[in-house]
């Protein structure tokens, strides 16, 4: 019986000789391969590998340095997060989307809660407060996600200072969430009929100041790279896709709008009161990886306009309510804290404890089951920082969902690396997956 | 948790099961802009009342069941008579009760001439689970479609390969159906043992 070493340097297959590349070797590997007639060689990039935005694995078919077809291999993050909320009340059903996509965390609520409101039919009993917080949370995560893109996209292609900058920002935001919610990523704070609590005292100036310093801040990047010429060479004309091959392959967001179409869901189709707020939808004619950077710069203005709106309109709105009246969708969020911060105040426990007894069933029902949502089933689409994320979910009328689906823009717009960088060179492949800015937590869920 | 046989629960409150159905066809006028797609796709398909089982409104939103065998002829004129340019893929349903069509997929489709959203369904057996593929419409369904055969064990025809795409090649069984146990294991804390989430006491 002959046995099987992984860590070989070479062995051959049917296909052809494999070769396991440690790194360190790569001059006997050039060697080795430049004996051989065959120009036609079959590379595994990643699912490990620095510059595929992940663990996203591609299989490259290359003619000398020229991409002949790609593959993408996904599935390395897989968690069962559907299937996990099958058997999960309706409210902690926010702890596990707000780990989808873990870069838009807020954005995954969002479409979640949207739906879940639209069963059971509370729309419109959402409190404006709680909406305004939503957009102004949405739109501060949208800008991190889009930091996270420029700054790992330019340090995919070899530029390592736009990333500090990115980075930066970043922070900034993940502060002000932080501030808000106590967590910086992942923070379940949308909940269900509104938001788990509200803005804490002070955080209005606060965001104020952030939002003047990050509009400072972004001419950083902006004077780093736009018009940069080695950024142009590498992204200009790279990873092309137009609006026939966007329509055809489902893609929305910045790829959709670097074709010149003004497709953003925040304007087409407003939810959470976007139509209440000015800001421009950003486009490009270039249908190229030059194209959605700039796209992706010009939103962060946008963003910033937005929350300064939905900052003007917290201050008239301040001590509304954040949360639905319906004491039975408004459990577990909107529970009086403890002194410190954790646990239920005393007050609530000496009440449901020794006072009513009513008031302790319904707290006990509530906890352990959650609330109904009558039967049926919905698609809620709102735009994330990747495009259109879709949430379909089914009611079978109980406390958990029968069936949750994510329609993931990432999972989706992946798709697209095999039209943007097949008949092209292998380097621009990464400058096409990082315009596409897919990730991963997203993609597989 | 606690011992507890069956569902544990003894209140009483959580003895109703219930069993996810679709509910009943809508009749006109289904309202908004609904009406408007429906006659236009009367018009531009003489077969719609053949090929078009039911037509379900609910919650603002249109769902066109329709039949597989026609499906991909209701696709096209969709797509090119219609303007649904975009189908946001396809997700599967199981519904174990409903039987003689269990499984279920549903197609979210997104107009950007006229910004329109509207919805088709296909029941399809659990013995019998075929359903032509869309990828020749839409190209984009592609993944869509061979998730929902991971999860669900929907065979697409037609596609051009359809492979597992979230679970490892060789895995066995589709983890969304409803009768695929979602499995985990006891977590033991300070001496007291949690166990899976589908061993715990349920609500329905």
């Amino acid at each position: 019986m002959t046995t099987f070493d992984p860590y070989a340097p070479s062995r051959d297959t049917t296909e052809g000789t494999v070769y396991s590349v440690t790194g360190g070797d790569w001059d006997s590997l050039v060697q080795e391969i430049g004996s051989t007639k065959e120009e036609r060689v079959v590379v595994n990039m990643g699912p490990q590998h620095p510059s595929t935005h992940g663990v996203l694995r591609l299989v490259l078919e290359l003619e000398g340095e020229t991409v002949t077809e790609a593959r993408a291999g996904i599935g390395y993050l897989h968690t069962g997060i559907e299937k996990n909320m099958e058997y999960r009340s309706w409210t902690q059903g926010t702890t596990f989307v707000t780990r989808m996509d873990y870069l838009a965390p807020l954005f995954n609520e969002t479409a979640y809660c949207l739906a879940v409101e639209k069963l059971l039919g509370i729309t419109q009993d959402v409190p404006e407060r709680a909406s305004v917080i939503r957009v102004m949370m949405m739109e501060l995560n949208r800008i991190s996600s889009h930091m996270v893109a420029l700054g790992t996209g330019a340090l995919e292609l070899g530029a390592i200072s736009p990333m500090f900058f990115a980075f930066r920002e970043r922070e900034t935001v993940l502060d002000i969430f932080e501030m808000i919610s106590g967590l910086r990523m992942n923070m379940a704070y949308v909940r269900p009929g509104g938001v788990a609590q509200d803005l804490p005292a002070g955080a209005i100036p606060k965001i104020r100041d952030a939002v003047k310093l990050m509009r400072k801040n972004f001419k950083d990047n902006t004077t780093l790279l736009v018009g940069n010429s080695i950024w142009m060479k590498r992204t200009q004309g790279i990873g092309y896709l137009d609006l026939a091959g966007c329509t055809t392959l489902g893609i929305t967001g910045p790829v959709l709008r670097s074709t010149g179409l003004p497709w953003d869901l925040r304007k087409m189709q407003p939810y959470c009161g976007y139509e209440n707020y000015n800001f421009d939808v950003i486009t490009a004619d270039t249908c190229d990886v030059y194209g959605r950077f700039l796209i992706r710069m010009n939103e962060l203005e946008q963003s910033l306009r937005i929350v300064e709106q939905a900052l003007d309109k917290l201050e008239k709105l301040e001590g509304a309510p954040v949360m639905v009246a319906d004491k039975k969708i408004a459990w577990p969020a909107q529970l009086a804290m403890g002194g410190d911060g954790l646990g239920n105040s005393l007050n609530h426990i000496r009440e449901i404890m020794g006072t009513s007894m009513e008031s302790l069933i319904h707290h006990f029902k509530l906890v352990t089951e959650g609330f109904h949502v009558p039967a049926g089933q919905v698609y809620v689409a709102i735009e994330s920082p990747r495009g259109e994320l879709g949430a379909q979910v089914v009611s079978d009328g109980g406390t958990k969902p029968y069936r949750m689906h994510f329609r993931e823009p990432s999972f989706n717009n992946l798709q697209a690396t095999s039209a943007m960088s097949e008949g092209g060179m292998v380097a621009d492949i990464i400058g096409a997956v990082a315009s596409i800015d897919p990730v991963m937590g997203g993609v597989d869920r | 948790m606690f011992g507890a046989p069956g569902t544990g629960d003894t209140s009483g409150y959580g003895g109703l099961v219930r069993t996810a159905a679709s509910t009943g066809s809508s009749e006109r006028p289904y309202g908004g802009y609904f009406d408007e797609v429906a006659d236009d796709l009367e018009r531009a398909y003489p077969l719609f009342s053949e090929a078009i089982e039911r037509v379900v409104v609910d919650r603002g939103e249109l769902t066109l069941h329709v039949k597989r065998e026609k499906l991909v002829e209701v696709s096209k004129i969709l797509r090119d008579s219609l303007k649904f340019e975009m189908c946001m893929g396809v997700s599967g349903v199981n519904y174990p009760a409903d039987s003689g069509r269990e499984l279920h997929a549903v197609y979210p489709l997104l107009s950007l001439t006229n910004n329109r959203r509207i919805r088709l369904e296909v029941s399809v057996p659990d013995s019998d689970a075929h359903i032509p593929s869309v990828v020749e419409v839409w190209a984009g369904n592609n993944w869509h479609e061979r998730e929902t055969y991971d999860m669900f064990g929907i065979i697409f025809d037609g596609h051009p390969g359809l492979t597992r795409i979230l679970m490892p090649d060789d895995w066995q069984g589709h983890p969304q159906r409803k009768d695929y146990a979602l499995g985990g294991i006891p977590v033991e804390y300070k001496g007291a043992t949690t166990p899976p989430p589908n061993e715990r006491r349920s609500y329905k």
